[in-house]
């Protein structure tokens, strides 16, 4: 059951998008969040709308599972709606009660609404066309300029990485330690939310000690094999800007500077 | 400096301070050995023996209390060396998922050669001669958690080879497999030993991996009580079994046929050489 969770979700393969650096891709989204951002009007979401679509068919990831990103976080886009319909003062169209429904409110509530959808598909769209290694590769290699004034670069994407590394092998255990305290006679499923907190006590408590075991192992290991920090270290991949990345962020920054401009121009 | 000599151990202890006691745990005493360069060296004991601690004691995880370690001539006191040291002497350890750092084959077997700061073309190379060593070539793309026991081991075992030791330490690598996997993992230690010619030190508590070895100690206490080839070591069948161990299946049988008065050779260690015989 718990075996079959997979890590992010990334949607494996072999296209442009796909291939793309994942600092480049990591720049186009800052990029494209902050226009969406910028943009005050219906008129330039025909432009995102296009990008995205056009995003998702180079990438060929099918559009359902694109949608399916927008699932969890439907109740937020519910309520944001909601606030912006009834919230917004203006001319009034008719009234629910207390609740007074404007014109104002309801292109203000779409248009809030939208906002929140193109977040979520574009975001989305980056940890469905990279893997979750790379994207921490890309946002070690991003960040190392901080380096000079304290930040941990290296260690970061170390982390990152061995929290995904270990995360498939910490829910197999969570799995065969809830079968053994439940063959013992554990409940995990009865009672209110006070009683199940509780009742997690025995899973937890063995959990953590074998995850701070794992901890103190996997840095034995790590010592044995050489790990001193990320000085001096190379890499099997080195990321290489190529020739398309260099077009994708050159096409998207003009593209983005483009939306952003619209709402000066108009 | 002997260039025969790969590890030599120089009148060693090692004591642990345990916290909130009186005196400290001894587990290793005034221990001398010399491990030769090639060979295939087996230490045997019950578990609390210290043979574990002997293991990181011989790449510099742990700082011997009194004595001196040499690995190929560099003492592990030296931190100037230290990182010398673990590329020379590779330690594989008990268990597989404790020691794969990466999420894909091939980037964890690459995780030595990036640390010792290998040019990517040269990592390349080495990644891929050792996953052809361990016979995992066709799982290079695949993630770690979802390969077998055995195949983890010798993923573990690739990520060493890939930092091109002159020697492996194995602790108990097998402690924690199924037989078939057990197999796997003892073929490929094998291999290095015999094909690509690296010193293996064994740590192990199972008698029928022991029987290949070139020479066996046997540790109690921190201290070596016995040593020799397997057939000298299993011949003492009494012997051993007083320290706790027990002996191969085959020469257990031999052992009880030649108290029953049936005149056989004594040092018999393989199912085969029984068979050849009888």
């Amino acid at each position: 059951m718990l075996k079959d969770i997979t890590i992010g979700q990334y949607f494996p393969g072999d296209t442009i998008i796909h291939k793309l650096d994942p600092r480049i891709k990591i720049i186009i989204i800052a990029l494209f969040i902050t226009s969406l951002f910028f943009i005050n009007t219906f008129f330039p979401y025909v432009f995102i709308l296009i990008f995205i679509l056009l995003a998702i068919r180079l990438s060929k990831v099918p559009v359902k599972i694109v949608l399916k990103g927008l699932k969890p976080l439907f109740f937020i886009i519910f309520i944001t709606f909601a606030i912006n319909v009834f919230m917004t003062k203006g001319e009034v169209l008719f009234q629910i009660g207390p609740l007074t429904v404007t014109k104002e409110g309801i292109s203000q509530a779409v248009f809030m609404a939208l906002r929140l959808i193109f977040l979520i598909t574009g975001t989305s769209l980056l940890t469905l066309t990279t893997s979750p290694i790379s994207l921490t590769d890309g946002i070690e290699k991003l960040l190392s300029p901080f380096k000079k004034i304290g930040l941990p670069a290296h260690e970061l994407a170390m982390m990152m990485t061995i929290a995904l590394r270990f995360i498939p092998t910490l829910l197999e255990e969570t799995d065969k330690i809830m079968k053994a305290q439940m063959a013992r006679g554990a409940d995990f499923e009865s009672g209110n939310i006070l009683n199940r907190a509780k009742n997690l006590v025995p899973l937890l408590v063995p959990l953590f000690i074998n995850a701070f075991r794992r901890a103190d192992e996997l840095a034995t290991a790590m010592e044995a094999r050489c790990y001193r920090g990320g000085d001096n270290r190379t890499r099997l991949n080195e990321l290489k800007l190529k020739r398309h990345d260099i077009i994708a962020l050159v096409s998207t920054t003009f593209f983005f500077a483009f939306i952003i401009s619209i709402r000066y121009i108009w | 400096m002997d260039n025969d000599i790969m590890i030599k151990i120089e009148d060693v202890t090692y004591e642990y301070n345990s916290i909130g006691e009186e005196g400290q745990l001894r587990a290793i005493r005034n221990l001398s050995i010399d491990v030769k360069r090639g060979e295939f060296l087996v230490i045997l004991g019950h578990n609390g023996s210290g043979k574990s601690t002997l293991a990181k004691l011989m790449n510099g995880l742990l700082i011997p209390t009194k004595g001196d370690i040499y690995v190929m001539g560099m003492n592990t006191k030296d931190e100037n060396k230290i990182w010398n040291i673990r590329e020379k002497a590779g330690m594989v350890f008990q268990n597989p998922d404790n020691q794969i750092v990466a999420t894909i084959v091939e980037e964890d077997v690459a995780f030595g050669p990036e640390n010792q700061g290998i040019p990517p073309a040269e990592i390349r190379k080495r990644v891929d001669e050792a996953l052809r060593i361990v016979e995992m070539t066709e799982y290079k793309r695949h993630a770690p958690h979802l390969l077998s026991g055995g195949q983890k081991q010798r993923v573990a075992i690739a990520g060493i080879l890939a930092m091109n030791p002159d020697c492996i330490i194995f602790d108990e690598p097998t402690a924690m497999l199924d037989p078939t996997g057990r197999i796997e993992v003892m073929n490929t230690i094998k291999k290095l030993n015999k094909v690509e010619e690296k010193t293996i030190v064994l740590i192990t508590h199972y008698m029928d991996e022991a029987v290949e070895a070139d020479r066996i100690l046997v540790m109690e206490q921190g201290e070596i009580v016995m040593a020799g080839t397997p057939r000298e070591i299993f011949k003492q069948v009494k012997k051993v079994k007083e320290l706790g161990l027990d002996v191969p299946q085959v020469t257990e049988l031999v052992y009880e046929l030649r108290k029953e008065g049936i005149d056989i050779q004594e040092d018999i260690l393989t199912v085969e050489e029984l068979v050849r015989l009888l």
